[in-house]
C-alpha cells in the first residue's frame, strides 16, 4: 500500500470541491492560462503533430523492449560510478532511500518535485525515522507546509490562492518579522527563496525524480523552471534519483523528441528553463556536484500493465495537459480524485496502481469528451482506457447495482425492436401529455440526478418511427 | 477524389437514416428535418426499423450487450449506400467504435468496417460527401453554435455546420466562448455524477447567454436537452434547437424544453 | 529472488519475451549505436547570420537578455557595463575556463573570484559549451572550468557563448558532446538553460527568480 487514498469517496470529495468558493476561484486559473499557452506553442511549431507521433512511437518502442533498455541503462549508470537499486513496491523504495540517507548520516533531505515520491509517501517515512524532508519546488513547499497532496502534477498548489500561502508562511516562518509585507506574490516568492536557500546549503541528501532516463548514456533528466531540482541535486553530498520503470528512453536523440513536446504541452514554453542531464557522481575534473549518485527504479505495479491495454498509459510523460483540458478537473480540482494522480491520466493510472475496487469512480467520472486525448503529447487514448476500466468493473460486477439493472432493462427492450417501439410509443406519449403545459419537467421520478440541476425537456409525443410508418409506409403500425 | 476509399458516389444515393434513440423518442422533428435535407440534396431516404446503437452499454462497460446491438445495427443498415445520423455521438459510435468491438471476429469486423466507412454525421455528410454548399432555408436572427464533443473530436465536425448555417437567409452566427468545451452531458454521466455535470453545464449555459444570441444550436440531442434543461432552470431566455431544424427551415415545433405557448410569445 | 530479478521477470512475462531473443537484442543495440534522429523542426535549420539572429530572438523570448561583442577581448568590458547598468556591484565569480581566464579582466575594475559558488555570490560568469538556435537554449557542461553551482546560485548569471558554437538544434549539440566525450559517455552534468529561473506556482502568475538566477544575460562572441 502506498499513500492513503480517498478515491472511494470521490463523489463526496467532488461535492465538497464544488461548494468550495475559494477552490472554484483558484480553478479558474487552470481554465485560463494553460490552454491558450499550449495552443500558441503548438501553432508556432509546424512539426508539432509530427513530433507527437514521434514521441508516441519512441515510447512504444521503448516499452516493447523495456527489459533490454533497462539492462543497458543499468550498465551505463554503473560504468559512470553510480548505483542502481530496484524496488518492487513503495515499501521497498522507501527502505532503500532511508538506508542511503542513513549511510550518509543525513539529517535533512531536500527534494525536487517528484510525483513518484508522493506515490511512495517518502516524506512521511523519512520524518518517522528522524530525517527532515524539505520540498523545494515552490508549489510543493507550500503544500508540504499544509500537509496536503499536490492537486496537479505540474502545478501542485494550483488549488490555492496567494492569501492562503501568506497565512501559511506567517504560521511557519516565525523567525521573520511578523509585520512584514506579504501582500504581493513576488514577496511570497522572495521569502520562500531565502528560506529554502538555507535549506539547500544545509542538506545532506537531495532526492529528485526523473522525467526521463537515457539508456544510451545512463543519464537521468529533470525538467524544471525554478532551478530547485538542480540545487537539490548538485549541492548535497548524495543525490538520489527516484524514477519508475517507464521513464526509460533509448537515446539522447529520442529524449530530444520528447522534450520538444513536453514543455509545449505543459506550460506552452518552447522548453522549460532548466533541462538537466545527470550522469553519475562528480568526477575528478569537477569542482562541485554530488559525491554519490543513486538511482532507485520503482515498479509498483507498472510491469503488470505491459502487454495489456493499459500499456499505453506507460507512455505518459506527466505534462498535465489532459487535466488542464478536462471539464471534470476544472469543476472539482485535483484533490477530489483522492490519490496522487488527478485528472484523466489519474483516472486511468490510479486504478492500475491502487486497484479498480478503490478507484472505480475515477474512470467513470468522465463525459468522454475526448479533449484530453486530443492534446496528449504521446497520444494516449485516455477515454478508451477509461472505458476499459469500466468494462473490467462490469465484468467483476463492481458496477453499481442500480446502473446494472437499468442497463439490463434498457438492453432487454433495445434487443426487441417491436417491443421497444411499443413501449417507447406508450412512454413518450404519456410523457408528452404530462409535459404539454410547460414543455419540460422540473422533476421526474426516475431522473432525480438530472432534474436536481436542470429541467427535463418533454418529448414531442409521437416517436419518429411511429410517424415515419404512418406517413411513409402506410398505416401499418 | 480518386483516392476515396469507396466506390464512386451513386447518382441518387440510398441513405439509411439512423434516427438515433433520442431523436426517435424525444424529438422526431429533427429526424424529419434530416430527411428533408437529405432529400433536397438528392438522396433517397429510408428509415429501417432500429433501436439503439448500444452506446450507453458500451460506455458502461457492457461489451456483450453492445456487441449484440451493434450486430443488429449492422444488419439493419448494411444494404444502404450511406448511413447518416443527426448526431455526431451516435455516428461516432459506429464509425470510431464498432470496428474495435469485433477485433477478435474477422467476419463481423469486416462488416463493422464496411458500415463505419459509409456512416456519417448529417452536416458532414451534406458538406463533405455530397458537396452541399447552401441550404434553402431562412431564419430570422442570431444563433450561437455548440460543438458537441464526439462530432468535433471523433468526426472532425466543426466547419460543416457553420458553412451550411452561413447560407441560411437572415441568420447570423455569433460564436460563444469555449464553444468546443463539453456541456457536461456525457450520457449516463449526467445522472451518475449529476453534481459535476450540473457544474459543467452551468458554465456552458453562462457562455451561451453571454454570446447574446436568442438561439443556441448543436448537432446532438443529448447535449441539447442538457443545455436546454439548464438554460430554462436558470431562467436564461435562450431557445434551443437542433441544427438540422434550422438548416431544413423546419422551426414550427416549439424549441427544446419549451411549450407550444412559449413559442408563440 | 532479488527485486531486480523479480521486476525483470515480470516485465518479460508481461511482454511475453525471454530477453534472449536475438532480433530484439539487435534492434536495441542498433538503436543505441546509431541513435537515429527523429523530427527536427525546420525553424532552426538555418546557418550563418540567420542562425545567430534566431538564437538571439529565442533567447529574448525566454526572457533573458543578449548582447553581441566582436571578440573575446571585449567580453570583460561588456560584462562590466551590464553590471553597471543594473546597479550591481562590480564583483564576479567564475570557474577555471581558459577561454574566460585569458580575457583582459584587468581592463575593468571588476573584482573576480574563482571556483564554485557557495551561495553568496551576486553575479557569476560561465562559458557555454554551445547554444541552440531552435529554442534560444544554452548548453552548459560541468567541470572545474564551469562549475554547475554558478548556473544556479548567483542572482545574476552571465553566459558567454561563441557564435561558432551556436547550433541549429539539440541533436547537433549531442553530436558535439559525443565528439568531446565519446559515444555513450557524458559529462557529469549537462545543463540546458532557456531563460532565467521562474515560477508560476502562486496563482499561476509568472514570477522570475524562483531559486535560480533572477537575470540571465548572454554574451555572444563573434570572432
Amino acid at each position: 500500500m502506498t499513500v492513503h487514498s480517498t478515491s472511494p469517496q470521490f463523489k463526496q470529495n467532488a461535492a465538497r470541491a464544488l461548494n468550495d468558493d475559494q477552490l472554484q476561484k483558484a480553478l479558474g486559473n487552470v481554465k485560463q492560462g494553460f490552454i491558450d499557452k499550449r495552443q500558441m506553442a503548438a501553432d508556432k511549431l509546424p512539426e508539432f503533430e509530427a513530433l507527437r507521433d514521434s514521441a508516441r512511437d519512441i515510447k512504444n518502442h521503448t516499452l516493447e523492449h523495456l527489459d533490454l533498455y533497462l539492462e543497458a541503462y543499468e550498465e551505463k549508470v554503473k560504468a559512470s560510478g553510480g548505483h542502481v537499486h530496484f524496488a518492487r513496491d513503495a515499501a521497498e523504495a522507501r527502505d532503500i532511500i532511508l538506508s542511503i540517507c542513513r549511510e550518509t548520516g543525513a539529517k535533512t533531505v531536500t527534494k525536487g518535485k517528484s510525483m513518484i515520491s508522493e506515490e511512495i509517501g517518502i516524506n512521511h517515512h523519512l520524518e518517522a525515522n528522524g530525517i527532515t524532508p524539505v520540498e523545494t519546488d515552490l508549489g510543493e513547499y507550500i503544500i508540504q507546509l499544509r500537509g496536503e497532496l499536490p492537486s496537479h502534477i505540474i502545478a501542485p498548489a494550483v488549488h490555492l490562492n496567494a492569501t492562503q500561502v501568506e497565512e501559511d508562511f506567517r504560521r511557519v516562518h516565525t523567525h521573520l518579522d511578523a509585520k512584514r509585507d506579504l501582500s504581493e506574490p513576488v514577496q511570497l516568492l522572495t521569502e520562500a527563496r531565502a528560506v529554502l536557500r538555507e535549506r539547500f546549503l544545509a542538506a545532506d541528501v537531495g532526492i529528485t525524480g526523473a522525467n526521463f532516463l537515457v539508456a544510451e548514456t545512463g543519464t537521468s533528466i529533470i525538467v524544471t523552471n525554478e532551478g530547485n531540482g538542480d540545487l537539490t541535486q548538485i549541492l548535497p553530498k548524495t543525490h538520489i534519483v527516484l524514477a519508475s520503470i517507464e521513464k526509460l528512453v533509448p537515446t539522447l536523440e529520442d529524449v530530444s523528441q520528447l522534450l520538444r513536446v513536453l514543455a509545449r504541452s505543459a506550460t506552452g514554453q518552447e522548453l522549460s528553463v532548466y533541462t538537466t542531464f545527470s550522469t553519475g557522481p562528480r568526477r575528478s575534473t569537477d569542482a562541485d556536484g554530488p559525491e554519490n549518485y543513486h538511482v532507485v527504479i520503482l515498479d509498483n505495479g507498472r510491469s503488470s500493465m505491459l502487454g495489456t491495454a493499459f500499456e499505453e498509459m506507460l507512455r505518459c510523460i506527466r505534462c498535465g495537459a489532459c487535466m488542464n483540458h478536462c471539464p471534470v478537473y476544472h469543476a472539482v480540482g485535483g484533490h477530489a480524485y483522492g490519490w496522487v494522480y488527478p485528472g484523466p491520466m489519474g483516472a486511468v493510472l490510479t486504478p492500475s496502481l491502487i486497484g479498480v475496487d478503490k478507484a472505480g469512480h475515477l474512470p467513470n467520472a468522465s463525459t468522454f469528451c475526448g479533449r484530453c486525448e486530443s492534446v496528449c503529447p504521446v497520444r494516449i487514448p485516455l477515454p478508451k482506457l477509461m472505458r476499459h476500466w469500466r468494462e473490467r468493473e462490469f465484468e467483476r460486477h463492481l458496477t453499481p447495482a442500480t446502473v446494472r439493472s437499468g442497463l439490463q432493462l434498457w438492453g432487454f427492450f433495445a434487443k426487441r425492436p417491436a417491443l421497444y417501439r411499443f413501449a417507447t410509443r406508450a412512454a413518450m406519449g404519456a410523457l408528452a401529455l404530462a409535459g404539454r403545459q410547460r414543455g419540460r419537467f422540473a422533476w421526474l421520478p426516475m431522473a432525480k440526478g438530472w432534474t436536481k440541476y436542470r429541467d427535463f425537456p418533454a418529448p414531442q409525443g409521437e416517436t419518429f418511427q411511429q410517424r415515419w410508418t404512418r406517413e411513409r409506409k402506410g398505416a401499418r403500425a | 477524389m480518386s483516392a476515396m476509399p469507396f466506390p464512386a458516389r451513386p447518382e441518387k444515393p440510398r441513405v439509411g437514416l439512423f434516427v438515433t434513440c433520442l431523436v426517435d423518442l424525444m424529438r422526431p422533428s429533427v429526424g424529419f428535418a434530416a430527411v428533408k435535407l437529405l432529400e433536397d440534396a438528392g438522396c433517397t431516404v429510408e428509415a429501417p426499423v432500429q433501436t439503439c446503437c448500444g452506446q450507453p452499454a458500451y460506455n458502461s462497460g457492457d461489451r456483450g450487450t453492445t456487441r449484440d446491438l451493434a450486430m443488429r445495427m449492422i444488419e439493419a443498415f448494411q444494404g444502404y449506400d450511406y448511413v447518416v445520423a443527426p448526431s455526431g455521438s451516435c455516428a461516432g459510435m459506429i464509425k470510431a467504435h464498432y470496428p474495435e468491438l469485433f477485433e477478435e471476429d474477422p467476419n463481423w469486423r469486416a462488416k463493422a468496417d464496411a458500415l463505419a466507412t459509409k456512416t456519417y454525421e448529417l452536416t458532414s455528410f451534406l458538406v463533405d460527401v455530397l458537396g452541399v454548399t447552401k441550404v434553402d432555408a431562412s431564419f430570422n436572427g442570431a444563433v450561437t453554435y455548440h460543438d458537441s464533443c464526439s462530432g468535433l473530436r471523433e468526426l472532425k465536425v466543426k466547419t460543416q455546420p457553420r458553412r451550411l448555417l452561413a447560407s441560411v437567409e437572415g441568420l447570423t452566427l455569433v460564436e460563444m466562448k469555449d464553444s468546443d468545451v463539453c456541456c457536461g452531458f456525457g450520457g449516463t454521466f449526467a445522472v451518475k455524477y449529476s453534481d459535476i455535470s450540473g457544474a459543467i453545464v452551468e458554465a456552458k449555459a453562462k457562455n451561451i447567454e453571454e454570446a447574446q444570441a436568442p438561439t443556441v444550436l448543436a448537432g446532438d440531442l443529448g447535449c441539447l436537452m442538457n443545455m436546454a434543461g439548464k438554460l430554462s432552470r436558470d431562467g436564461r431566455p435562450v431557445q434551443v434547437r437542433h441544427v438540422a431544424e434550422v438548416l431544413a427551415g423546419m422551426t414550427d415545433e416549439p424549441p427544446i424544453g419549451a411549450a407550444k405557448a412559449d413559442a408563440i410569445k | 529472488m532479488s527485486s531486480r530479478d523479480d521486476i525483470f521477470g515480470n516485465i518479460r512475462r508481461s511482454l511475453g519475451v525471454k530477453g534472449t531473443e536475438t532480433i530484439r537484442r539487435q534492434m536495441v543495440e542498433d538503436r543505441l549505436e546509431r541513435s537515429p534522429r527523429g523530427v527536427i523542426p525546420k525553424r532552426g535549420q538555418v546557418s550563418g547570420e540567420e542562425r545567430i539572429a534566431l538564437f538571439k530572438t529565442m533567447v529574448e523570448t525566454s526572457l533573458a537578455t543578449v548582447t553581441e561583442v566582436a571578440s573575446a577581448a571585449e567580453v570583460p568590458q561588456s560584462i562590466a557595463l551590464f553590471l553597471r547598468n543594473h546597479n550591481l556591484p562590480a564583483t564576479l565569480r567564475m570557474g577555471d575556463d581558459p577561454r574566460l581566464k585569458t580575457m583582459p579582466w584587468s581592463d575593468t575594475t571588476l573584482d573576480i573570484a574563482h571556483g564554485p559558488s557557495e551561495g553568496r555570490d551576486l553575479s557569476a560568469v560561465s562559458h557555454a559549451f554551445g547554444g541552440i538556435a531552435e529554442s534560444g537554449t544554452l548548453a552548459m557542461v560541468s567541470s572545474a572550468d564551469n562549475p554547475s553551482t554558478l548556473n544556479f546560485l548567483p542572482d545574476n548569471h552571465i553566459v558567454v557563448v561563441s557564435a561558432k558554437d551556436i547550433a541549429s538544434d539539440y541533436e547537433s549539440v549531442w553530436n558535439r558532446v559525443r565528439f568531446a566525450y565519446g559515444k555513450g559517455s557524458m559529462p557529469r552534468t549537462v545543463n540546458w538553460i532557456t531563460g532565467p529561473s521562474r515560477s508560476g506556482d502562486i496563482e499561476q502568475t509568472l514570477l522570475l527568480g524562483a531559486h535560480g538566477p533572477r537575470r540571465l544575460h548572454v554574451v555572444v562572441v563573434r570572432e
